[in-house]
């Protein structure tokens, strides 16, 4: 026997339980159908397993636990499932829930389920789980599932299990006579219990107003091995509240808001105990329990053990209640339970009791009263609470201070309403406020959870705008990037430009053709010295003409596609020829000098026939000179070549310079003859240096700085040889030569060709205006030139001003003025020239570019709306007649402006 | 004289030190962001609804740490609106709308919905599930019941229906205050008599 503590507060109401415990327990009978809820516990509701038609046995599971805290439900009888529905169940709240309803068929035909021969064979974790199939909640009246409580040996350290037998609560012996009657299988429940949580200590707490029970309890455990102590409590309401039970048998307060186990305390009903006897001994799931009817209006109050399902009804007739005596029915104690108005309302496994109250046994509550700070409430309380104090705070809704007053403490045992002589429905207050609070706190999750799941969304709207952002850049840039390799890459002529191409490279083949033919005739001409000759020139030369204009055709066929070989290879043909010319000029004009050697009669012939051959070279010259300018990229190594024979015909004229002097100086016979070589080779060299130039400028405009400088230079040596020349007439003159005179004229000869070579030179700079391809940059040529020129200008102004008495100097200088005037002219005529051309054709340049900017980017809009459509699908047709009409006007605008650029 | 030097250089050190010391303190534990913001946010529903004329609750609580009415969140009611002024420590105003007394949630017809997937992209919370051409359908557990998913729906075959009372979501009514009963009363007082 152990010590008793004491609780605060508490009351002692009438008991009324001398009613039902003067019979034994009596089997209910089994009603036609069962209703048979599938939550009758705290926790998750419990998955049905059957279907509406299904055959169950008895003890069959009709609805399996689901989660950690439920528990399963099983057939009461064996019958058929008829429905599954929401039907009226104990609850204050009056509400319906899922129950699985069971047609009986008497046959009370169990299932297939068998005890355990030997618990402790199995691991406590399968015997828990074995208790768990069997359904078991706690039978006190709050119906927590019993395994989870019996787990908390894992976590806990459990020193004490306290079996709860107080039943404090008036009009309730479910307890009692379940353990005068059935004493046994409790304490072999309580065993199972031990041996899970392995106690040290086992307490039995018992009020000291069930005697028999006591007595039936002790003749049990005598001798029995277990450490199991029956301690004997004072009646006092609610000593079988499970904290205020472990207050009164260890004297240990569980703290607010733990459980008992965080003090090393388990608590069990001794109606559990006796249901995890019979789940672990007989296999029997928790189907039945015992029920007190009771009440003023039973005629027959006493205890029954019921198939849970088994409506009220069924038991109030067989307690035999006076209908009309009959006010209320009260599912529960008269302190905790609450009323129901429909007798259909099944048993569930919490289900201790049942009222059947007449009026004068339980009028209805009086209207309640102002509270007159009494204080009595404060005293009867059990959790030490200030009832009076939440009730405020309930009825103002001042739900946190309730909260801080430790509302969730209050066990609603209803002592505080009992003693309040104002008939205030404290516990409804308090009910209302949990209720209430709770409700707040599931919004405040809910608000909180709708706010993650908004912030969420809005992050990935965010997302997906930013990834959308991205895709579109990259898109972009894809575009950018195929538009500048369209740009980059030559327009790729369709196959009919091609074949174009094919025929202006036939008609060019044909010309030169042509022109051979002529040049053969004309050769042979020549050779023969037949009349027709200058006939056939003139034919050779339609035939040069019609050629360069076909391999020009071709060229601007192939321009911008590939470079042009084809006219390369013309311009090669062109070159021999002139290069044929040339020799064969030579040819003739040494056998001219020969026959003047030899004073021939036929020299006027031949003089003619070389005449006639430098016409032809010059002419060939100068069809290498347009080819040149036809085509642009293979004009370099031509130009060069030009240079070379430029300055071959250079050299020669010096050499013939160089005779000439000697012969002068030796007073030869043939002076005369050798003045007249000279000059002829002067004119042949101005010749070659002109056909250079024009190659040049026609051609290789890229470079006109290099253009320029090289004309420069070929300038500056004329010049150079113009001053040897005139050194050397000074020097005749000094020493009164004879060939001063015919010195005089070469000199003059000299000086003609510097004159020619500056003409040449401006001739140049006023090609540039030609070649359209980089007129502005031939412009800045010009501009240089003329820049040059200023400087040369100065510096030979200064020299002047430095020798004043130098007439040569003097003469430079005006050369010099005047060849800078003429430069700067012609960069003036050039810089008009490309406007009024333009402006001749009645076409504003500006205009024009701005025409084929704006037909190109139609184009290419086109293109896009084309690329998109045939993502949709959609009037793509149509499009592409727009992109062929748009691609054709860009076509006809560009062609325009390439005209002038 | 020198006392009153003394006095005030070392006042004026007092002030250089504590001076130091607020300075480090404003750099050191500087508030990100509004707390008050948050702290109203804490407040309001987050049904997202719009109802207050701002896109969600977050720019709502923003609009009124700048100063707006508290009155304009019809979901969150009359507690919300004295919760809100006993924050912001201003006076309690009437609601600036009905009161939303039973709370509600969107429920499709689910035989009469399309597909157009347009009700999904007006959630809030992302609560509808569905794909286009597919029946959609609420997740009842994380609809707000703000109602936003009812005006695009083509076929209009979303309705919002109150939350079904279950064991789990039922609470206990208020007591009626017994001062309000007299003796008298419709079946109370009869009651009464018959018990004395």
């Amino acid at each position: 026997m152990g010590k008793v503590f004491a609780f605060h507060g508490g009351i002692h109401p009438p008991e009324n339980k001398k009613q039902s415990t003067r019979t034994p327990i009596a089997i209910a009978p089994i009603p036609e159908v069962l209703t048979v809820p599938i939550q009758q516990h705290i926790g998750i509701p419990a998955k049905v397993l059957v279907n509406v038609g299904d055959q169950v046995l008895k003890g069959q599971m009709i609805a399996a636990a689901e989660g950690r805290i439920s528990a399963s439900v099983h057939a009461p009888t064996s019958g058929k499932v008829v429905d599954i529905s929401m039907q009226p169940v104990p609850h204050a709240s009056g509400l319906s829930a899922q129950c699985v309803v069971i047609e009986t068929d008497d046959q009370e035909q169990w299932s297939d389920t068998q005890g355990l021969a030997d618990y402790t064979a199995l691991s406590k974790p399968e015997l828990i789980d074995f208790i768990r199939d069997k359904g078991i909640a706690g039978m006190g009246g709050a119906g927590f599932p019993t395994d989870v409580k019996l787990h908390l040996g894992d976590d806990h350290i459990v020193n004490t299990l306290i079996i709860n037998a107080a039943e404090c609560e008036p009009y309730i012996t479910a307890d009692d006579m379940l353990m005068r009657e059935r004493a046994d299988r409790i304490v072999r429940g309580i065993e199972v219990i031990h041996h899970l949580l392995k106690p040290h200590h086992v307490v039995i707490g018992i009020e000291d107003n069930k005697a028999h029970a006591i007595r039936v309890l002790e003749e049990q455990l005598k001798g029995h091995p277990l450490n199991i102590d029956i301690v004997v409590v004072p009646t006092k309401y609610p000593s079988g509240g499970e904290k205020q039970l472990i207050k009164l048998l260890t004297g240990v307060e569980v703290p607010s808001g733990g459980i008992p186990a965080d003090v090393g305390i388990v608590c069990q009903n001794v109606g559990t105990a006796a249901a995890i006897s019979d789940a672990v001994f007989d296999g029997k799931p928790l189907i039945s329990r015992i029920v007190t009817i009771t009440g003023d209006a039973a005629r027959k109050p006493q205890n029954f053990e019921a198939l849970i399902g088994t409506p009220f009804d069924t038991l109030l007739e067989a307690a035999d209640v006076d209908r009309n005596a009959l006010s209320r029915l009260v599912c529960g104690g008269p302190m905790m339970g609450f009323t129901i108005n429909d007798g259909s309302i099944p048993v569930i496994k919490t289900s201790n009791c049942v009222i059947a109250a007449t009026a004068d046994e339980m009028p209805p509550a009086p209207p309640a009263q102002a509270c007159i700070r009494c204080g009595m409430c404060e005293q009867v309380c059990p959790a030490e609470l200030l009832p009076q104090q939440l009730h405020w705070f309930a009825k103002s809704r001042e739900l946190d201070k309730a909260k801080h007053h430790n509302l969730f403490d209050c066990i609603e045992c209803g002592a505080c309403a009992y003693v309040c002589p104002s008939s205030i429905p404290l516990v409804q207050y308090y009910r209302f406020a949990k209720s209430e609070i709770r409700n707040e706190e599931a919004e405040q999750r809910k608000a909180e959870l709708a706010k993650q799941r908004f912030e969420a969304r809005l992050a990935r709207q965010e997302q997906e705008k930013l990834e959308k952002e991205a895709r579109r850049k990259a898109r972009a840039a894809d575009a950018a990037k195929a538009q500048a390799q369209k740009a980059a890459a030559p327009v790729s002529q369709p196959a009919s430009s091609e074949d174009e191409l094919k025929k202006l490279k036939t008609a060019a083949a044909v010309a030169r053709t042509k022109l051979k033919k002529a040049q053969t005739a004309l050769d042979k001409a020549k050779a023969d010295g037949g009349d027709d000759i200058a006939q056939l020139d003139l034919q050779f030369q339609q035939a040069q003409q019609a050629s360069d204009k076909a391999a020009a055709a071709l060229a601007s066929a192939e321009a911008g596609q590939t470079d042009a070989v084809k006219p390369a290879v013309d311009t090669k043909q062109l070159k021999t020829a002139a290069a044929v010319a040339r020799t064969k000029l030579k040819k003739a004009e040494k056998a001219l000098a020969s026959a003047e050697e030899k004073g021939q009669d036929d020299l006027d012939a031949l003089r003619a026939t070389v005449k006639e051959l430098t016409q032809k070279a010059d002419a060939a010259q100068q069809a290498l000179e347009q080819a040149d300018s036809g085509t642009s990229a293979p004009a370099v190594p031509d130009t060069k070549q030009l240079k070379t024979a430029a300055a071959v015909a250079r050299t020669k004229l010096k050499k013939a310079q160089s005779a000439l002097a000697l012969a002068q100086e030796q007073g030869a016979d043939n002076a005369d003859e050798l003045a007249k070589t000279v000059a002829e080779l002067e004119a042949k060299a101005a010749t070659a240096q002109a056909a250079f130039d024009a190659a040049e400028s026609g051609s290789s405009s890229a470079q006109p700085q290099d253009k320029t400088a090289d004309l420069q230079a070929d300038v500056d040596k004329a010049k150079q040889t113009l001053e040897k020349a005139q050194k050397a007439l000074t020097a005749a003159q000094a020493s009164g030569s004879p060939a001063v005179d015919k010195m005089r004229a070469g000199v003059e000869k000299l000086e003609k060709k510097y004159q020619d070579a500056v003409t040449a030179l401006q001739a140049v700079k006023g090609s540039t205006e030609k070649p359209a391809a980089e007129p502005e940059l031939d412009l800045k040529a010009l501009k240089q030139t003329v820049s040059i020129m200023r400087t040369k200008l100065k510096k030979a102004e200064k020299a002047l001003a430095e020798a004043p008495d130098d007439a040569a100097l003097a003469d430079e200088v005006a050369r010099l003025t005047q060849s800078h005037d003429e430069a700067k002219q012609a960069f003036e005529a050039g810089e008009a020239k490309q406007i009024e051309q333009a402006a001749a054709q009645g076409v504003d340049l500006k205009q024009l570019k701005i025409d084929a900017a704006m037909a190109r980017a139609a184009v290419t809009k086109i293109e896009r709306a084309i690329k998109k459509a045939s993502e949709q699908d959609s009037d793509l047709r149509e499009l592409e007649t727009e992109l062929v009409g748009a691609q054709q006007h860009a076509d006809k605008l560009n062609t325009t402006l390439s005209q002038f650029e | 004289m020198s006392t009153v030097v003394i006095a005030i250089c070392v006042l004026l050190g007092l002030a250089a030190v504590f001076g130091i010391i607020l300075g480090y303190a404003a750099v050191k534990f500087k508030v990100e962001g509004n707390p008050i913001v948050d702290q109203i946010d804490g407040l309001l529903p987050q049904t997202q609804c719009g109802q207050c004329g701002y896109p969600g609750c977050r720019p709502y609580a923003e609009a009124i740490a700048n100063g707006d009415a508290i009155n304009k969140c019809p979901p969150g009611g009359q507690s919300t609106v004295e919760a809100l002024a006993d924050l912001l420590d201003v006076e309690a105003v009437p609601l600036d709308a009905v009161e939303e007394t039973v709370k509600k949630v969107a429920y499709i017809r689910e035989d009469e919905c399309i597909g157009c997937t347009k009700c999904i992209q007006a959630c809030p919370v992302d609560a509808i599930l569905g794909a286009a051409k597919q029946m959609h359908t609420v997740i009842t557990a994380e609809c707000t019941g703000c109602d936003l998913c009812v005006e695009p729906c083509p076929v209009d075959c979303i309705d919002m229906l109150p939350l079904e009372t279950t064991l789990n979501n039922w609470k206990w009514d208020a007591p009626r205050p017994g001062i309000e009963l007299i003796a008298t009363d419709a079946g109370r007082g009869t009651e009464q008599r018959g018990a004395a």
